[in-house]
């Protein structure tokens, strides 16, 4: 039979704060086991959770990029649960009155565009992390309780996502978003983001949904549509073999790529909510949030918009600049210092993306501005193009400013008319063969004496000078 | 109202499973009675007419009190883990944890 799936996402992302959610420990990522902890992080008795200002305003501030109505009044629930990794016996988050409701995401698919609806987001706290090395722990596990506390949102959507591709078009689109608002870095290996899917499939034109599994774990794009293609084969030959589907937990596996059941998690669903009373309800001043609706960064479709209208950039490199929000911001710091936004925008994609191949910008040993000085002595003739190449690698190498590199090693264009046209007559006293054949018709030989000229001067001589000088004296 | 709330021991099997507790059928039985008792107790509030009454999340309204996004220093480990039953190099030791 042919199913229609129904795919519903629902994604952490961590707050980009210096300290916890409840307690002033550090965020900071790769710190030595429980080096990261403080006795509200532990659980100790008699502590009492303070909630950090920024954690809240970042939230506002992705509810407000994701079109939601934010709530001026929501609530701390408890969520109860016995497992190593929560020292309370329960996580802080938010259960019946979140932080925000009722958002969408556009996102931008082969076949047009699509709205993702939001049903909310909500603030909570992250769980400490298991962990199992056999070859450290032995036949036991241990505890690292670093990111117990960490501030979170969970994000999730309506069931409106109807294939694998969707899916993982929604958390690119969604990742950009959040990292344009400097709300979550994205650092989808460091666990900054994460993804959990809901998967039911239907046959196509039913109306009432089909059992949903959760999929949990899948935390790279690739493993987004990977493990909800799987799941939704495996839920096919399920019905198609006349059973039903089990409303369970499935964890992927990426190494073996298939969903497997997780028992485990399927007893501990029952968390008896109820609201903290450690926590007074989260209230928000109107104030605040215009305060921060006013002060939000330009998103990427804002960004496309202005890049192809006020820079008059096409299309595609305005979509390729604006895709990470590092690039568009170093592109502007580029810009800034230079005016040539199509030269500069040339060169990022064209060099330094390909240079960085991948890797974050963060990697880059110089700025942008540095970008906008190297364009700006092409331009203001100090180097030839084929040299501002040459100074480019160096760049990358040492991360010298472009400026130095010119100048220590003598790289400044020859652009001094008498100097140029002495090292043409001397070559053309030494080639008078080829300049009958050049006046014979041989027009080709042309790049022959710009070539002798160019090594004479180890590139240096201005390339368009040459050329005028030369045709002038041959013709 | 008059529906009293009962607990059986299955319910309360459950419970003390979700709790990692081990319980005799004898001490399972008692808090079944424990645990229905309390109820009772409890649902008295249900004879309240609450229509017309905003839920309270909170018994004090009190504003909402923030601190700064600023982070301190962490607990030293070896404090950290001064309580630790079991320590597995820098971490709390605990059971085989495989999902």
């Amino acid at each position: 039979m042919n199913y229609e799936p129904v795919i519903g996402l629902e994604v952490h992302a961590q707050l980009r704060t210096k300290s916890k959610l409840f307690a002033p420990a550090s965020t900071t990522f790769g710190a030595s086991p429980n080096a990261n902890t403080s006795e509200i992080c532990l659980g100790m008795p008699g502590v009492l959770p303070v909630l950090n200002d920024h954690a809240v305003q970042l939230a506002v501030r992705a509810a407000l990029g994701l079109n939601c109505t934010v709530h001026q009044r929501s609530q701390w629930s408890r969520k109860h649960y016995f497992y190593p990794d929560l020292p309370k016996g329960y996580q802080i988050s938010q259960y019946d009155r979140p932080i925000a409701t009722d958002g969408h995401l556009k996102i931008n698919l082969e076949s047009g565009e699509k709205i993702v609806r939001i049903e909310r987001i909500h603030m909570e706290e992250d769980a400490g992390k298991n962990v199992h090395d056999s070859a450290i722990t032995g036949n036991r596990s241990y505890v690292d309780f670093n990111r117990a506390g960490i501030p979170l949102v969970e994000i999730v959507t309506k069931p409106d996502i109807h294939s694998p591709e969707e899916a993982s078009t929604y958390m690119k689109a969604l990742r950009q978003i959040l990292r344009y608002l400097w709300v979550c870095d994205g650092n989808m290996e460091e666990g900054s983001l994460r993804c959990d899917a809901n998967v039911s499939i239907k046959p196509i034109g039913q109306k009432e949904l089909g059992t949903r599994t959760e999929l949990k774990n899948i935390n790279s794009f690739r493993f987004v549509s990977q493990a909800i293609q799987y799941e939704i084969l495996r839920q096919a030959e399920v019905l198609d073999r006349g059973e039903k589907v089990t409303q369970e937990t499935r964890l992927w596996d990426s190494q073996a790529k298939m969903t497997r059941s997780m028992r485990s998690k399927e007893e501990a669903h029952d968390y008896r909510y109820f609201p903290d009373p450690d926590l007074p309800d989260l209230i928000l001043e109107e104030k605040m949030i215009s305060e921060i609706r006013t002060h939000m960064p330009e998103l990427p479709a804002e960004k496309i918009l202005r890049y192809t209208q006020e820079l008059e950039l096409s299309e595609y490199d305005a979509f390729v600049l604006c895709e990470d929000a590092d690039v568009a911001e170093f592109f502007e710091a580029a810009i800034n210092r230079h005016h040539n936004s199509k030269t500069i925008a040339n060169w990022v994609i064209n060099d330094v993306l390909r240079a960085i191949k991948g890797q974050p910008l963060s990697a880059l040993s110089f700025s942008g501005e540095d970008l906008g000085t190297l364009v700006s002595l092409i331009d203001n003739q100090t180097i030839s193009g084929k040299i501002a190449k040459d100074v480019f690698q160096q760049m990358l190498a040492t991360g010298e400013n472009p400026e130095q590199i010119v100048e220590s090693k003598g790289l400044k264009q020859l652009t001094n008319q008498d100097e140029i046209e002495s090292i043409i007559d001397d070559i053309l006293t030494k080639n008078p063969e080829n300049i009958d054949k050049y006046k014979a018709g041989n027009t080709k030989l042309l790049g022959f004496f710009v070539g002798q000229v160019m090594q004479q001067t180890s590139g240096k001589a201005n390339p368009k000078l040459v050329n005028e000088l030369l045709q002038k004296k041959l013709s | 109202m008059s529906n009293e709330p009962k607990i059986d021991l299955d319910e309360v099997q459950r419970i003390a499973t979700l709790a990692r507790l081990k319980l005799a059928p004898r001490e399972a039985k008692e808090i079944a009675t424990n645990l229905g008792d309390i109820l009772k107790y409890m649902g008295q509030l249900n004879e309240v007419d609450t229509r017309g009454i905003n839920p309270t999340s909170h018994a004090i309204a009190l504003p909402t009190k923030y601190r700064a996004d600023v982070a301190s220093t962490g607990m030293p480990t070896t404090k950290v883990l001064r309580g630790a039953p079991e320590r597995i190099g820098d971490g709390f030791g605990v059971p085989k944890i495989v999902e």
